[in-house]
C-alpha cells in the first residue's frame, strides 16, 4: 500500500491526541493559577511545538529542493507548508479562546501572538504564490526561496518573548510544569507529532501525483497552429 | 571584471533608466506625499497626535510607495526580454541583486528626504535628537525596504499577480525592519531621554544584515530560471 506510513501515523497520532485530551480533560489536575482555563495547555502546547517544528522541515525541505532540484523535495516543502499554515490558524484560535477568560480580550499586541500572526501571513502568501505560477521549475524555485525567507521570521517568533518584555507565558516545557501534568503533556505532544506526520505524507503524495501529471501533460504533443490554406 | 565592479555599472544603469523616465520618479514622489497628506487626513486636524505617530506615517508612506517603485523595478527587466540579455553576459548575480538593490535604496532614500521636510511642514515636527541619528535611521530604514524589495519583487516577476504577491510576500516579512524603524524615527523626533534608540538601529541593522547577506545567495536561483 502507498501511504502505508501515512496511514499508521495518523491513526497512531488519533490514538494519542485522543488519550491525551482524556487525560488533560479529566485527569490531570487543574492549573494552579488559571484552574480549569488552563487545560488548554494540553492543545496549545503541542500546536505551537509542532506548528514551529513543520515550518522547519519546510525550511529544510525548502533547501532541499533548491539544491538538488527534485519534485520530491518540492512536494514535501509543499505539504509542510500547508500543514503548517493550519497549524498556526488553530494556534491562534486556541490562543484566543484562551486569552479571553485569562487577559480578557481576545486579542493583545503580545509580540509573540503578533508575529505568529504575521508567520502565518507569510507562509499562506507561499502557498498563493505556488497557485499563481504554472511553470513547474520556476514553482519549485520561488516557492522555495519564499519558504526560506519566511522560515528567517520563525526564530524571531520563538524569540520574541525575551526579546520584547512581554505579558505572553514563557514557554511551557515538560520541565516548566509539575509533574502529573508532564506525562499528559508529552501524549498530547507525540499525538500531534504523528498526526502532523501522516497528514504531511498523505499532503506530500498529492503532491506528487499531481506534479507526475503536470510533467505527463508538459509531454503531450502541442496542438499546432491550423495550416494556412492561402499561397502567395 | 570583479562582481563589486559589475554592481556598480548595474547600479548605474538603473539610476540611469529612473533618470530617463523621470515622469515615472516624479509620480513616485506625488504618491508618497499624498500619503503623508492622506494620513493627515485620516487622523484629523489635531497637531499633537499627528506629531505624536510621525514616524509611523512617515515609513508607511514610504513602504506604501516603495512597493511601485518595486514593482516597476523588475518589470523594465522582463517586460522586453532585458533580463534574458544581462544574463547572456558574464555577470555575476550577485551583482544583478546588489547592483539593482542599491539603486532602489537610492530611490528610497531619495524619496525620505523630501518626504520628511513635507511630513516635517504639515506636521509641524522637528528634529529633536542628533542629525547623524536622523541620517541612519533613514539609511538602515530604507535598506531594510530596498534589500528584501528587491529579491521579492524577482521571486514575484512573472507569477501572474505581481502587482498583487509583492506586497502580501513583502510586507509581513518588513514588520520587524518597521517596527524598529518606526520606533527609532519616533525617538529622533521626539526625543528619547531614555537613550532607548541603540537597541532598535541595531535590530535593524541585524535585520539588513540578514536579508542583504541572504538576497546575495539565493537571487542567482531566481535569475537563472
Amino acid at each position: 500500500m502507498k501511504n502505508l506510513a501515512a496511514i499508521l501515523c495518523t491513526g497512531l497520532g488519533a490514538i494519542l491526541l485522543a488519550v491525551g485530551h482524556y487525560a488533560g480533560l479529566f485527569v490531570a489536575p487543574p492549573e494552579a493559577m488559571m484552574g480549569d482555563v488552563g487545560r488548554i495547555l494540553y492543545v496549545h502546547v503541542p500546536t505551537a511545538w509542532l506548528a514551529l517544528l513543520t515550518y522547519f522541515f519546510a525550511f529544510i525541505a525548502a533547501c532541499g529542493a533548491l539544491a538538488s532540484g527534485r519534485d520530491s523535495w518540492d512536494a514535501t516543502t509543499e505539504a509542510c507548508v500547508e500543514v503548517g499554515v493550519l497549524l498556526t490558524a488553530m494556534l491562534l484560535f486556541q490562543g484566543s479562546m484562551w486569552a479571553k477568560p485569562t487577559w480578557g480580550t481576545y486579542w493583545t499586541w503580545d509580540p509573540r501572538l503578533t508575529t505568529t500572526a504575521i508567520m502565518g501571513i507569510a507562509f499562506t502568501g507561499v502557498l498563493v504564490l505556488r497557485k499563481l505560477i504554472h511553470d513547474h521549475d520556476r514553482r519549485r524555485v520561488v516557492s522555495s526561496v519564499a519558504t526560506i525567507l519566511a522560515f528567517v521570521d520563525v526564530p524571531i517568533v520563538y524569540m520574541s518573548v525575551k526579546w520584547w518584555k512581554s505579558l505572553h507565558q514563557t514557554q511551557s516545557s515538560p520541565e516548566t510544569v509539575s509533574d502529573p501534568m508532564v506525562w499528559v503533556l508529552r501524549t498530547a505532544a507525540f499525538g500531534m507529532l504523528f498526526l502532523s506526520i501522516g497528514f504531511i505524507l498523505f499532503r506530500r503524495r498529492i503532491a506528487l501525483d499531481r506534479m507526475q501529471k503536470e510533467h505527463g501533460a508538459a509531454a503531450l504533443p502541442q496542438k499546432k497552429a491550423p495550416i494556412s490554406l492561402e499561397t502567395t | 571584471m570583479s562582481w563589486p565592479a559589475q554592481a556598480l555599472r548595474i547600479l548605474r544603469k538603473d539610476l540611469h533608466i529612473e533618470w530617463r523616465s523621470r515622469a515615472r520618479v516624479v509620480a513616485l514622489f506625488a504618491f508618497a506625499g499624498l500619503m503623508i497628506l492622506l494620513f493627515s487626513f485620516a487622523i484629523g486636524p489635531d497637531t499633537k497626535t499627528l506629531q505624536k505617530h510621525a514616524g509611523g506615517y512617515v515609513w508607511l508612506a514610504l513602504l506604501m510607495a516603495s512597493t511601485l517603485l518595486l514593482n516597476q523595478s523588475f518589470r523594465t527587466e522582463t517586460e522586453s526580454g532585458a533580463l534574458e540579455g544581462l544574463r547572456l553576459l558574464p555577470v555575476d548575480p550577485r551583482a544583478l541583486f546588489y547592483g539593482k538593490a542599491l539603486a532602489n535604496l537610492v530611490v528610497l532614500v531619495s524619496l525620505a528626504a523630501l518626504v520628511l521636510p513635507l511630513s516635517a511642514w504639515f506636521m509641524d515636527i522637528g528634529v529633536a535628537e542628533a542629525w547623524w541619528q536622523l541620517a541612519l535611521v533613514i539609511l538602515l530604514g530604507c535598506a531594510g525596504i530596498a534589500g528584501p524589495g528587491t529579491l521579492y519583487s524577482a521571486l514575484a516577476a512573472r507569477s501572474g499577480a505581481q502587482q498583487l504577491m509583492l506586497p502580501v510576500l513583502l510586507f509581513p516579512l518588513l514588520v520587524p525592519a518597521l517596527l524598529a524603524a518606526v520606533k527609532a524615527l519616533g525617538f529622533v523626533l521626539l526625543g528619547d531621554p531614555m537613550d532607548q534608540i541603540g537597541g532598535w538601529l541595531a535590530l535593524l541593522a541585524c535585520f539588513d544584515a540578514v536579508f542583504w547577506a541572504l538576497g546575495g545567495v539565493l537571487f542567482g536561483y531566481l535569475v537563472e530560471q
